[in-house]
């Protein structure tokens, strides 16, 4: 346990290893401010195709030689746009992410097999390689990011009611059309920055599972936002940390940690709802 | 039938006369008429009920003034300007729809959103007297007890409130009401109907009440905008709910009955017309 502890604390001196705690903190604040309007919005599975797409982006860059987060970025934008493009109505919106996912996804496999470069760079599309990360990705993920918030911020209040009351929304003047394929577009960004540290294969467990677990908990948008950034953060700072001596890929860690938040949240929710229905039924059964 | 035509005084700020009017307007889908030569005047705390069977276009005629839907011909002003323009100066109450239970939104947070959900930015500004606003409206709709709670886990009744308290919050010029009180037992649907008799008595909110039953708001109506097969009559209740009219209106015979201070409808195609509502809540 000693030799763990310092083992970590040396590692954790590395230049190296510190742009990849930066570029994770950045990553881990975005995802969890995005969260829960994305779990609000029944959004999960859109993420998880726009984030197939951005593996097919980052492939396609990596096959003509450019930075695969740029590749990524793209793809997730281009896959957000398609996505928005292509669903008329609500309930097409799974079959439409299916059908665009798998096709976008063979490609990138495609593309893949024609790359005859180092395999490492294949596979940290998949599954991450912050500890990879340089300095130019982190500008690059950092200027994203801050280029989505300051986009959500302007438009927060009318997304949170087109997500949760699109119908009064609607009536008040809210214009749901514009603001839908905006938002799709900033998480495809956000998903595309994920791709680069935790992959396309392990987004969701930082743009969902935090932002899940917080919905678990709290009924105040406001306290949702911030357990879910504290949630994320926890997942992907923890993750690298715990990572980092026994040499595992940072993915296990990180979806690990997520998915055990979000079994605690189930429960506090579960004794939380049970307590509140005994009231509930004590109070209001004459009524 | 309606009273004379009263232009519409357009000049903002100033005090209408009308809150929306509607001239020659006409609804169409294809051939199929909804309504045509729809000449309408609402006055400031007039409370307008729209009672018809289904597909009659009463929910259309909503969208048609909140801008969602154009109308086929004639013209339309809403709260001094065309419809679609001005919806921050009007309030909309849904029917009851039972919210998803695990929607992260307290009744305050719903109510909340109808006094500036349609701002842009985060709204960081001025929250203590927002919040002085928000507390305000839910004690006079008595939902302050569960304004905290999630509002997924809180009955039909206690949404609807809500509703009546998110859309009396920005202290409309017009109140657009789509069957507010469906799926609502007699009490609630009773508390809701006197919350928004109360507010268009005393701040002049025109109410335009959509309903296919009139007898819960019987006692507050002024007038009735009766829709059947593109036929309509605008009146007050004595005038259109009688059985000569709706039975020119229906196109057969209808007999209306004053049952105590009920009406009664018979014969107007009754499976389209009387929904039997399930007394009680979820």
């Amino acid at each position: 346990m000693g030799e763990y502890l310092t083992g970590t604390l040396q590692l954790l001196q590395l230049p190296a290893i510190q742009t990849a705690l930066v570029a994770a903190a950045v990553l881990g604040l975005v995802a969890g401010v995005l969260g829960p309007l994305v779990v609000t919005r029944s959004m999960a599975f859109s993420v998880h195709g726009t984030s197939e797409l951005a593996f097919t982006g980052g492939a396609a860059a990596l096959l003509v030689g450019l930075n695969p987060g740029y590749g990524a970025l793209l793809g997730a934008i281009v896959a957000a746009v398609v996505l928005g493009l292509l669903t008329r109505r609500a309930s097409e919106h799974d079959s439409v992410i299916g059908a665009v996912l798998s096709f976008g996804l063979g490609v990138g496999v495609l593309l893949l097999s024609f790359y005859g470069g180092n395999s490492a760079n294949k596979f940290g599309l998949l599954v991450g390689q912050i500890v990879g990360v340089d300095t130019t990705s982190v500008a690059l993920l950092t200027g994203a990011a801050v280029a989505v918030l300051i986009v959500l911020s302007l438009i927060y209040r009318p997304l949170l009611f087109a997500s949760v009351d699109p119908e009064v929304a609607a009536a008040r003047g809210v214009p749901l059309r514009l603001l839908s394929p905006l938002f799709a577009v900033l998480v495809g960004v956000v998903t595309a920055l994920g791709v680069q540290t935790v992959g396309s294969l392990l987004v969701l467990s930082l743009m969902i599972t935090p932002a899940a677990a917080a919905c678990r908990v709290t009924a105040s948008p406001l306290r949702a936002t911030v357990l879910s950034v504290a949630f994320a953060e926890l997942a992907v700072l923890g993750g690298i940390v715990l990572s980092l001596l026994p040499g595992t890929p940072v993915s296990a860690f990180v979806t690990g940690i997520s998915f055990l938040t979000y079994l605690w949240c189930r429960v506090i929710g579960a004794v939380r709802a049970r307590r509140f229905g005994d009231r509930r039924a004590r109070t209001l059964s004459p009524a | 039938m309606t009273s004379a035509a009263v232009p519409a005084m357009s000049s903002t700020g100033v005090k209408r006369k009308t809150t929306l009017s509607l001239r020659g307007a006409r609804l169409s889908y294809g051939d199929r008429i909804l309504w045509d030569g729809l000449d309408l005047d609402v006055r400031p705390g007039e409370f307008l009920a729209v009672l018809g069977p289904n597909g009659s276009g009463k929910t259309s005629l909503l969208r048609v003034l909140l801008g969602q839907q154009s109308l086929s011909a004639g013209s339309a002003e809403v709260a001094g300007a065309p419809p679609g323009k001005a919806n921050h100066r009007l309030g909309y109450i849904p029917q009851q729809r039972s919210l998803d239970t695990r929607l992260v939104l307290r009744g305050r947070d719903l109510v909340g959103l109808g006094l500036d959900g349609h701002r842009w930015g985060v709204g960081l500004r001025g929250r203590a007297a927002r919040r002085r606003l928000v507390d305000n409206v839910l004690a006079e709709v008595g939902a302050t007890g569960y304004a905290d709670k999630p509002v997924g886990l809180l009955s039909g009744g206690e949404q609807q409130r809500l509703r009546v308290a998110q859309a009396l919050l920005a202290d409309p010029e017009l109140l657009l009401c789509d069957e507010p009180l469906l799926s609502l037992d007699l009490a609630h649907q009773r508390v809701v109907s006197e919350l928004i008799d109360t507010r268009r008595r005393t701040s002049g909110t025109a109410v335009l009440f959509v309903t296919h039953e009139i007898n819960p708001v019987l006692p507050l109506v002024d007038r009735v905008l009766y829709l059947v097969d593109g036929r309509f009559r605008i009146g007050t209740p004595e005038e259109v709910m009688t059985s000569r009219t709706l039975s020119e209106l229906y196109r057969t015979q209808v007999d209306v009955l004053r049952v105590r201070d009920q009406i009664v409808v018979v014969g107007a195609n009754s499976e389209a017309h009387h929904h039997f509502q399930v007394a009680g809540e979820r």
